[in-house]
């Protein structure tokens, strides 16, 4: 049974304070408690702070490109789909850089875990904004504050059919791990997005901002209820939920293509030899 | 024998068909064929023809002469009937386009008429014409009835009965009415022939070589690999994923191979741009993968349904960073299969991107082959899968080793992880930035792999004469009218066709000297479907080599035989 030392990689070279330790953490304690051995995991993630992440433990990693941890983790997922794959990604990477393949991940179904790490800003580049920045935020490269409406990613998924939408927060660890199980062990593709200080770059998001607004969802809420996620989704300001908002269980994309039903791509033998009648048929 | 029969009309009438049909009963009757298809990027409407070339004797290039005309418009007759050869006919139903010629060489079978009272309906009209042609021809019904049953075999006897009674009537119609038909068409004697095209011959060979997995957004003139790859997803379990784009394709192809499953993706010139960080990306993760990219000319939109030569550069060079990658351009569909076999074999092998550079007309030319010797084939896994991970203690997927290429283990097989990364990475995957594993991290990747990737290339195919005077020097999809034009000129003149199916690495003379043959020729032409001769430039910078002169078409359509072996008498002229 692995251990939480099982998962030791590399000494994360984060910013002191930074919201991803508590993450990594969470994430390690989550997999200990579902006893998924390092080798029997795969983590995909993009370029920024957040996607260092499979350094910084012990797991099959594809450290990818900026934006497309998605189509990669898809990949892996139709080529063996007995491995559990994890994508990690920072706010900028899904909502921006790869903000198509998140639309269409979700609309696959694909069965991958997607933990975004959402502190509103590029945190690797230092401090532009993000998708997820509130208007009016001021950066070096947006002198007269972010023009855009900051995305609602939990109304974007609920609008989408998303199979699994949730919310955490990194400073409330222990609800976190119990959001990171729940996503892991939910058939189909779920969307977890954390809040998480960036302590560098984002001045205005911070612990205390986030600790103010932040709740727990209670049992009141019905995840399986769409029009009640739905409004649950678009609230943000001076209440932030966090918990699952929505759920549904839409069949995988895994379990419609005939051709893996069985046996994952990877462990179906083939012998050309076969396939051999298939010159006869162009005569 | 060698004729030609091109049938025109506009999209959506059905000219696919009659063409697609009449060629396998040439091809089955054992007599070599070369198909073309000119259509333009809409679904109805516009002008299209479908030519077919037959003959005794192989044939591997369009003739500009029309021996049969089969006009379902009459902007068919309006444009192609300068092209007719001396003793060529066109067919026509009068009834149909609302006009009678009465000049010789036109011949009127009302072949809606026929169909309908053959006890069919008008949309057999089509399976009249082509039962006429063969009556023109003087050839025999038993094979294209073969065909109808096979066809139709889904649609039931009714159906199949009165196409057989269609493709009849047109066939006796014909047989009393061209009374100045003179085509005379050999008996039938040798064994059918298969007849492929180059996306075809691409699927095919990818299925051959245990591709598992294709990842594309479709793209003209790439999809017909995979539709056919799709065709046999079920039977021999492929995966076919339609991406939301092309940057996603690559990416997922990438993710399939790291699982441990030989992937592939495609596109023309305009998707693969978007492939290039992917590209990239795989270059430096070490993950196999093959793209077929496969040209239409450009730049941008271009001319989607047509063909050109112009991205070799783009595809030589494509991607930031230096790295190493093979760019295979096969010249027929006999090469697309083997060379897509090789392109598995190398990628897989070497753990780096293999291109198959191809083009809009040789992936919808269709050509005869007697067979494709799979003996031949190479497939050797070489990835380390459970049992051979077993006793490994240490597991690095990135190990620096002598000849650069490290272990590749299929994740979750055993116990050890496998780790890769897109930033540069130390042996066991883990990102890193200081000089020295930077620095031996390239060499593993770059220098120690490509001199062995080099050897693995063939060199240029010499075709005519092996002490030639002229050589003509092409790339890919040129090779058969180059060859047919080496055919006509070798009476007159010691003639010889070079011909790159590898282009990179570019291929050294260790294995056959291809430049002492150029050296001593009183003429060298490069000949390109492009505007800049790419081609002459890449040989310049790989070998020093300068051209006499070169021939570059860019019209976006390809060379024809009489074309080609106009332009090059002209060269010739000028001696
Ligand atoms: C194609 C591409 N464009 C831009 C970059 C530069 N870049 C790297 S990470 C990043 C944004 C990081 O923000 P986010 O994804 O939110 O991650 P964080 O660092 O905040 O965790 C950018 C713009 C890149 N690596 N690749
Ligand atoms: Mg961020």
């Amino acid at each position: 049974m692995p251990t939480l030392e099982s998962y030791e990689g590399q000494t994360p070279a984060w910013c002191p304070g930074c919201g991803n330790f508590p993450i990594l953490n969470t994430l390690k304690e989550a997999l200990a408690e579902l006893e998924i051995e390092p080798h029997q995991l795969t983590v995909v993630s993009g370029i920024g702070q957040a996607a260092k992440l499979p350094h910084y433990m012990k797991c099959n990693t594809f450290n990818g490109l900026h934006g497309r941890t998605l189509p990669v983790a898809t990949g892996i997922r139709l080529a063996n789909h007995e491995m559990p794959v994890i994508a990690v990604a920072g706010d900028g990477d899904c909502y921006g850089e790869g903000g198509n393949h998140l639309l269409h991940a979700i609309r696959r179904n694909i069965n991958v875990k997607l933990f975004v790490h959402d502190n509103q800003v590029y945190g690797l580049t230092k401090g532009q904004a993000s998708p997820t920045t509130m208007e009016g935020v001021v950066t070096k490269t947006q002198p007269f504050g972010s023009l855009s409406e900051a995305l609602n990613p939990m109304a974007m998924a609920v609008a989408l059919d998303c199979s699994f939408v949730a919310r955490g927060f990194a400073g409330d660890a222990e609800f976190l791990k119990g959001l990171m199980k729940e996503a892991l062990n939910h058939k189909g593709f779920a969307l977890l997005d954390i809040l998480q200080p960036c302590v560098t770059f984002n001045k205005i998001n911070t612990y205390r901002w986030y600790s103010e607004r932040v709740y727990r969802i209670g049992d009141d809420h019905d995840p399986f209820d769409r029009i009640e996620a739905f409004k649950k989704s678009l609230e943000w300001g001076e209440k932030i939920p966090t918990g699952i908002i929505y759920r549904n269980s839409r069949p995988t994309l895994e379990e419609r293509i005939p051709v893996i039903e069985e046996t994952p791509l990877i462990k179906q033998l083939f012998s050309f030899k076969e396939a051999e009648k298939e010159i006869r048929g162009f005569y | 024998m060698d004729y030609t029969i091109r049938i025109g009309g506009e999209a959506g009438q059905g000219l696919q068909t009659i063409g697609g049909v009449l060629a396998k009963v040439f091809s089955r009757s054992g007599f070599h064929v070369f198909t073309h298809q000119d259509y333009m990027s809409r679904i109805r409407g516009g002008h299209n023809f479908y030519q077919i070339r037959f003959s005794d004797k192989e044939v591997m290039s369009s003739r500009e002469k029309v021996d049969i005309l089969i006009a379902l418009d009459l902007y068919t007759i309006e444009t192609h009937k300068g092209t007719l050869s001396e003793k060529g006919i066109i067919i026509y139903d009068a009834a149909f386009i609302k006009k009678v010629f009465n000049s010789p060489g036109f011949l009127n079978i009302p072949f809606e008429e026929i169909a309908v009272e053959a006890g069919g309906n008008r949309i057999m009209a089509n399976t009249v014409a082509t039962g006429a042609v063969l009556g023109i021809l003087g050839m025999d019904l038993t094979i294209l009835e073969d065909i109808i049953r096979e066809r139709f075999r889904k649609k039931g006897e009714d159906i199949t009965g009165k196409n057989i009674a269609s493709a009849r009537a047109g066939f006796d119609h014909a047989v009393k009415v061209c009374t100045m038909c003179d085509f005379t068409v050999p008996e039938p004697g040798a064994p059918p022939l298969m007849l492929i095209n180059g996306n075809e011959a691409t699927g095919l060979g990818a299925l051959m070589s245990g591709c598992r997995f294709y990842a594309a957004y479709p793209m003209t003139p790439s999809t017909g690999i995979m539709i056919f790859l799709a065709s046999k997803a079920k039977e021999y379990g492929i995966v076919i994923e339609q991406a939301e784009d092309e940057i996603s394709a690559i990416n997922m192809a990438l993710g399939a191979s790291f699982a441990g499953t030989r992937a592939m993706t495609g596109s023309s010139g305009g998707g693969f741009a978007l492939m290039v960080e992917g590209l990239s990306l795989a270059a430096m993760t070490e993950t196999p993968i093959v793209i077929a990219e496969v040209q239409r000319p450009g730049p941008a939109t271009g001319l989607p349904t047509r063909t050109e030569q112009a991205d070799l550069l783009f595809v030589l060079h494509a991607g930031h960073g230096e790295f190493a990658r093979v760019v295979l351009a096969p010249g027929t569909p006999e090469q697309a299969f083997f060379l897509t076999n090789k392109a598995f074999d190398l990628a897989e092998k070497y753990q780096i991107p293999v291109f198959i550079l191809s083009d809009q007309y040789l992936a919808d030319t269709e050509w005869t082959f007697r067979g494709l010797n799979t003996g031949s084939l190479r497939n050797n896994d070489y990835r380390s899968r459970s049992e051979a991970l077993e006793g490994v203690s240490v597991y690095k997927r990135h190990r620096l080793t002598e000849n650069g290429i490290s272990p590749m283990a299929v994740p979750g097989e055993s116990g050890r992880l496998v780790v890769t990364d897109s930033d540069e990475h130390d042996e066991e995957g883990h990102m890193i930035e200081d000089a020295e594993t930077r620095i031996k991290m390239t060499q593993k990747r770059l220098m120690k792999k490509l001199p062995l990737i080099r050897q693995e290339i063939e060199p240029p195919l010499l075709y005519g004469s092996d002490r030639p005077d002229i050589v003509i020097v092409g790339w890919g999809s040129t090779y058969g009218v180059m060859k047919e034009a080496v055919d006509v000129l070798s009476g007159d003149y010691a003639i010889a066709m070079l011909h790159f199916s590898e282009l990179h690495p570019f291929p050294s003379t260790e294995k056959f000297d291809y430049l002492s043959i150029l050296g001593n020729t009183k003429l060298s032409l490069c000949i390109e479907n492009n505007a800049t001769g790419q081609f002459s430039h890449l040989m310049r910078a790989e070998t020093g080599y300068k051209f006499d002169a070169r021939i570059n078409k860019y019209d976006g359509r390809p060379f024809t035989l009489e074309g080609l072996s106009g332009e090059l008498y002209a060269h010739i002229g000028k001696l």
